[in-house]
């Protein structure tokens, strides 16, 4: 693997990555009146989370951030389904598609965990948000109420919550110390993986950093890894170590932070970055012509081709593959560089099952 | 000569409680300001939620009234707008645009009919052809054409589209002056800049007024010509744009500065966080641990 060659003179811990997905496959399949539609929202996707890393996946809506996610905690409910590929977690003894929904169950939560971009949707609004602590972590904690409920305020001490919040119920509370509360009940279980979607998204500037920081506060002490999933680049630019750019189902670029803001290889992140208003910037900032794309009919090749200034003839015709290009920055562009090949050239063992199901 | 909108010592204030302690909440406390007939601005409102931004902007579009002050269109008192024909002459000069064009729109609707209905109402096209013809000049000012919108459902549309249609539909009936209430914060960050810099091209291509309710002040940096900041219904802090934001004097404005994340923070530890370097996980390396702060420890700042 091209990545872990590239990451290994950066990192040396890169060979024991908390998540490892391969070649994930997963496509929306509707039938209707015997005519099948796939929408590839996930489409051949490879990425690796470390531990104690907050990693970074931008992208604008509709190009298939939050399939992704769902499909790596295998949340995923038909007609999303997995066609190919595979999701690795260093706590779970196998791939997490293998695992039985009871299995799943007991690791939810306690290993795997999620903070949800409305709060209000992971909060009962009728139950005191005691209630749903018991609801959420009472189980995976495993001790009498009384020590749980020391556990728990102990915790939401650490996140300067007072733990009086426990008597109020959810509308009592003002949006940044509901998604506090979120947090505190994503991270009670002290879990190893927690996903992030689009946790500040709602929420106004001050409160916005006072949750990130919150996050990353309790990321650090409990040296976890996040998945963290926003289309805001300047979050990504403050909380992630890595980040990986999706367009259209698809991983475009993938770098350390610093690096990609740095030095973007494809010609869609650096139009993300370019057109970020900054305070102190006059200077004239351009939308991207077009539309992403309809994912249930994709252009052929690079999918950014239509939109691309750069589009050469090659990129209409051939699928560019993630290419390590540094230490750590891995790029699908033709244009970044001649080493990029085409996917079919680079696939060398594909799934046969996988290659029937593409035209 | 008369101003476009004069905002004068606005207060709107809500009764709360009920037999046992009752209180009143000011929303909107003493604001003022003007808006010129002769030169169109763009008019920033800033501050965090809870600020009265939104009820400031209802009022100033009659659907409330104030408590007490005055707001004048073109020297009318808005409180003593009466009848159907003088609102409907207020609402032709000025429109709407809000937040989540996802649900400004009739999920069970055609986007299409509320430009006709628009063009109907205010343009005083009555044949079909007209109507169709007002609505994709419209479309056109905002970079989209009747052809891409009719008889689309708002699910078909991407949000840009959507909130740019919001926009055509405000500017049928040829307004003087636009209310924007947070209109791109529902919009993808890729997608924000098209609708901010459209609001440029509308101040100054078609000369409207525009007030620019927002949090965002990197994209009020970039388009407001003036900005008032507001916290708890006040005015802390208003002037020139660029002078408030280069050099913000009030010390919620400056708190409101500091929260901004910036791209260029990268590694500057603006979250509190020294360590944080944006190049692969800190704790890998051995000063990386050292720099681990743990919740132990106080916050700096």
């Amino acid at each position: 693997m091209a990545k872990a060659n590239g990451k290994a003179v950066n990192i040396p811990v890169a060979a024991d990555p908390v998540l490892s997905v391969r070649n994930l496959r997963a496509y929306y399949q509707m039938q209707y009146f015997g005519i099948v539609r796939e929408v590839r929202a996930v489409d051949d996707i490879t990425l690796h989370v470390n531990r104690n890393e907050i990693y970074g996946i931008a992208g604008e809506s509709s190009c298939g951030k939050t399939s992704l996610i769902k499909t790596i905690a295998a949340a995923n409910r038909p007609p999303l389904n997995v066609i190919g590929g595979s999701v690795k977690y260093s706590f779970l003894d196998r791939d997490i598609f293998r695992m039985s929904e009871d299995e799943l169950s007991r690791v939810r939560w306690k290993h795997l965990s999620y903070i949800m971009q409305g709060s209000m949707n992971v909060l009962n609004p009728v139950r005191r948000i005691r209630k749903s602590f018991i609801d959420f972590a009472f189980r995976h904690i495993n001790r009498p109420e009384r020590e749980f409920f020391d556990i728990v305020a102990q915790h939401l001490e650490r996140l300067r919550l007072s733990p009086s919040v426990l008597k109020a119920y959810p509308h009592e509370l003002s949006g940044g110390m509901r998604q506090r509360v979120t947090i505190a009940l994503a991270t009670i279980c002290r879990p190893e993986f927690i996903i992030a979607d689009e946790p500040t998204t709602a929420l106004d500037v001050v409160v916005q950093k006072d949750v990130l920081s919150t996050i990353r506060e309790v990321q650090q002490e409990m040296r976890s890894s996040i998945l963290f999933v926003t289309h805001d680049m300047t979050v990504h630019a403050n909380m992630a170590d890595r980040l990986g750019i999706m367009y259209a189902g698809r991983l475009v670029e993938e770098a350390p932070t610093r690096d990609i803001f740095a030095n973007p290889l494809h010609p869609y992140t650096a139009h993300l970055i370019q057109s970020l208003p900054r305070i102190g910037d006059l200077s004239p900032k351009k939308a991207l012509p077009g539309a992403p794309p309809n994912l249930s009919d994709p252009p052929a090749g690079c999918r950014f081709h239509p939109r691309c200034p750069l589009a050469m003839d090659i990129c209409r015709r051939e699928n560019p593959a993630l290419t390590s290009l540094g230490p750590g920055h891995r790029v699908a562009c033709f244009a970044a560089s001649s080493e990029v090949r085409p996917v079919a050239e680079t696939r060398e063992a594909a799934n046969p099952k996988v290659a029937e199901a593409r035209p | 000569m008369s101003d476009l909108l004069a905002v004068d010592g606005v207060t709107k204030s809500y009764a709360f409680g009920g037999l046992f302690g009752r209180g009143v909440f000011k929303a909107v406390d003493n604001v003022s300001f003007t808006l010129e007939t002769g030169r169109p601005e763009i008019f920033t409102i800033v501050g965090e939620s809870g600020s009265g931004k939104t009820t400031l902007a209802r009022m100033i579009l009659n659907l409330i009234a104030p408590t007490s002050g005055t707001i004048r269109f073109r020297g009318t008192d808005l409180g003593a707008i009466r009848g159907a024909r003088a609102r409907m002459d207020f609402m032709r000069h000025v429109q709407p645009i809000f937040q989540n064009p996802f649900e400004v729109f009739n999920p069970l609707r055609k986007v299409d009919h509320y430009l006709f209905m628009t063009a109907r109402r205010f343009a005083g096209a009555s044949k079909t052809a007209e109507i169709e013809a007002h609505a994709d000049a419209a479309l056109k000012k905002v970079g989209l054409s009747l052809a891409e919108v009719k008889d689309r459902f708002p699910h078909e549309l991407s949000g840009g589209q959507l909130q740019r249609t919001a926009i055509a539909r405000a500017l049928i009936p040829g307004p003087s002056l636009l209310v924007a209430d947070e209109p791109v914060s529902m919009v993808d960050a890729s997608l924000r800049m098209s609708i901010v810099n459209l609001f440029k091209t509308l101040r100054d291509d078609l000369r409207v007024s525009i007030i620019y309710i927002t949090h965002d002040l990197a994209t009020a940096y970039y388009i407001s010509d003036r900005i008032i900041i507001m916290q708890k219904g006040v005015v802390v802090e208003s002037g020139p744009a660029r002078q408030v934001l280069d050099n913000p004097q009030h010390p919620y404005s400056i708190l409101l500065k500091n929260s901004v994340l910036s791209p260029e923070t990268i590694g500057e530890g603006i979250l509190g966080l020294a360590h944080h370097s944006g190049e692969g996980p800190p704790a890998n390396s051995a000063e990386g641990r050292a720099f681990t702060r743990t919740l132990a420890q106080p916050r700096s700042s």
